[in-house]
């Protein structure tokens, strides 16, 4: 993986630079956005759904032990905003869309359809990368708000629904507006910007890398997703220490 | 060249000690050849022969490792060389995006560069697409046609770039003979109307030896000969005779 990464980062700096033709691109972007969300909003809202309501299910009967039930709002409520719903919709979106751009450049570079779009003049960088690099930028940090969102509503269903918590909605909503801070969704929507860049980026990389035939295409596509997962998580390391001050 | 955009001009192509290496192995070991403009050009050689890297150099797709090709005395690796003259490479699988429809595909390059208005684009789409024999297939998806109609469409998309000069690899692969003749007839028809200069890399003898003004063969990267068509027939060497008198014997 870290062999590519001049080759990922020049790739993002001419894509950087072709940013001024993202007008004219609008269609393929518009495209982009709404297969992304097409593809992954229902995923999105099961997924954050769950995982809120899990927060709520572990750490619920514990601080009510100890009497602390009516933090369990402030619990799922920022350890959603920060972390996980950035980072869960992040793999998720790179298992989803990143593999798909990897499959769909690779097959196109296989098949000389990149050969043919240069022997046209026409750069494949804005042609294919730029579409999707901003229509990715944009849709997962939105993705990402709507998953903080519904997270919380499975985190206060289960608080209230679940006896061995059994925290009225109110209660949940009301130490949720209490902890969690406006700041707090805008770094998780920001991480997810920059985890947006990170899967389109490295998946237009693998896919434009692609050589051999189909067997290329399935090494491409899995190279796409492992190599954003483990750069999300690394990012998110270092964003939250950046972050945190 | 000032060639208008509405009657393009053929360019010259020269090829000076051209050499290139994959891994180690010597594809092209030194290969010179000069095409006049508006003159048909055909490279034969065996397949592995190097005739595809040779044709990818010649469109700027690969570097090379030694030498230079030059249109109208200019080299090709030079960006100005890439938008001063227009060509078109004709792709062997045709090398049509899948994901846009015939008509998109052919339109590409002028609603890309946005050279013209979509209404004009479309009535050019559907001039170029009625001139190869495939009107009113503009909706069509890549998918949905045969090999020879797949060839035809990426030469009219080539078309479309009004260019000074046509690669084509191995245009008349897979396609059964009738699809063939069309193709070279294709090939020949717009060297007439608009005198581009057309380099064609095949190993289909009828093909090459009904159209082409002028033969090379190449083999294990290196031109063997050059010359008419009559010439290279004439020509004495074994690895030539042989490849252009191969055939089928079955056992008696």
């Amino acid at each position: 993986m870290f062999e590519n990464v001049g080759e990922i980062v020049l790739l993002f700096w001419r894509t950087l630079l072709s940013l001024p033709l993202a007008w004219r691109q609008r269609q393929k972007i518009y495209d982009q956005f709404f297969e992304i969300g097409n593809a992954s909003l229902l995923m999105v809202c099961v997924l954050s759904f769950f995982i809120g309501a899990v927060i709520a299910l572990q750490t619920g009967p514990v601080l009510v032990e100890r009497g602390l039930a009516s933090a369990v709002g402030g619990i799922v409520g920022i350890s959603l905003a920060k972390e996980l719903a950035p980072v869960m919709m992040a793999i998720l979106i790179a298992g989803r869309i990143g593999s798909a751009m990897a499959a769909e450049i690779g097959s196109m570079c296989v098949y000389q359809e990149v050969d043919a779009l240069r022997t046209m003049n026409i750069n494949p960088v804005h042609y294919l990368v730029l579409p999707r690099l901003v229509a990715i930028a944009v849709a997962l940090p939105l993705l990402v708000v709507f998953a903080i969102l519904v997270g919380w509503l499975g985190g206060a269903v289960v608080a209230e629904t679940n006896t061995h918590i059994a925290v009225p909605f109110q209660a949940f909503w009301a130490n949720l507006r209490d902890v969690v801070e406006l700041k707090d969704v805008v770094n998780g929507v920001f991480k997810s910007f920059c985890f947006a860049m990170i899967i389109g980026v490295v998946s237009c990389h693998q896919g434009l890398a692609t050589i051999g035939g189909p067997r290329g295409i399935g090494r491409s596509v899995t190279k796409a997703v492992v190599n954003s997962i483990v750069l999300i998580v690394i990012f998110d390391y270092v964003l939250t220490r950046v972050l945190i001050k | 060249m000032n060639a208008s955009p509405n009657h393009p001009s053929g360019v010259s192509v020269q090829v000076i000690g051209l050499r290139k290496n994959f891994a180690g192995q010597e594809v092209l070991k030194g290969i010179d050849f000069t095409v006049q403009p508006g003159e048909i050009f055909v490279i034969m050689g065996p397949s592995g022969s190097g005739k595809s890297v040779l044709l990818k150099h010649l469109i700027g797709l690969e570097p090379p490792d030694a030498g230079e090709i030059l249109i109208n005395g200019e080299p090709i690796q030079s960006p100005d060389t890439a938008s001063k003259y227009r060509m078109a490479l004709v792709f062997q699988s045709g090398a049509l995006l899948n994901s846009l429809t015939v008509g998109e595909n052919v339109g590409l390059y002028l609603s890309e560069h946005q050279l013209k208005p979509p209404e004009e684009i479309a009535r050019i789409v559907a001039e170029m697409l009625a001139d190869v024999g495939l009107k009113g297939t503009e909706d069509k998806m890549p998918n949905e046609l045969s090999g020879g109609m797949k060839k035809r469409a990426a030469i009219a998309r080539a078309l479309v770039i009004e260019p000074q000069l046509i690669l084509y690899d191995e245009p008349t692969s897979e396609l059964d003979p009738l699809s063939s003749v069309l193709i070279g007839e294709e090939i020949l028809h717009l060297q007439q109307r608009i005198h581009v200069t057309s380099l064609v890399v095949s190993h289909d003898r009828d093909l090459a030896f009904g159209i082409a003004d002028r033969i090379a063969v190449i083999n294990e990267g290196r031109i063997i000969t050059i010359g008419t068509p009559d010439e290279v027939k004439r020509y004495d060497d074994p690895m030539v005779k042989k490849f252009l008198h191969a055939d089928f014997k079955p056992d008696p």
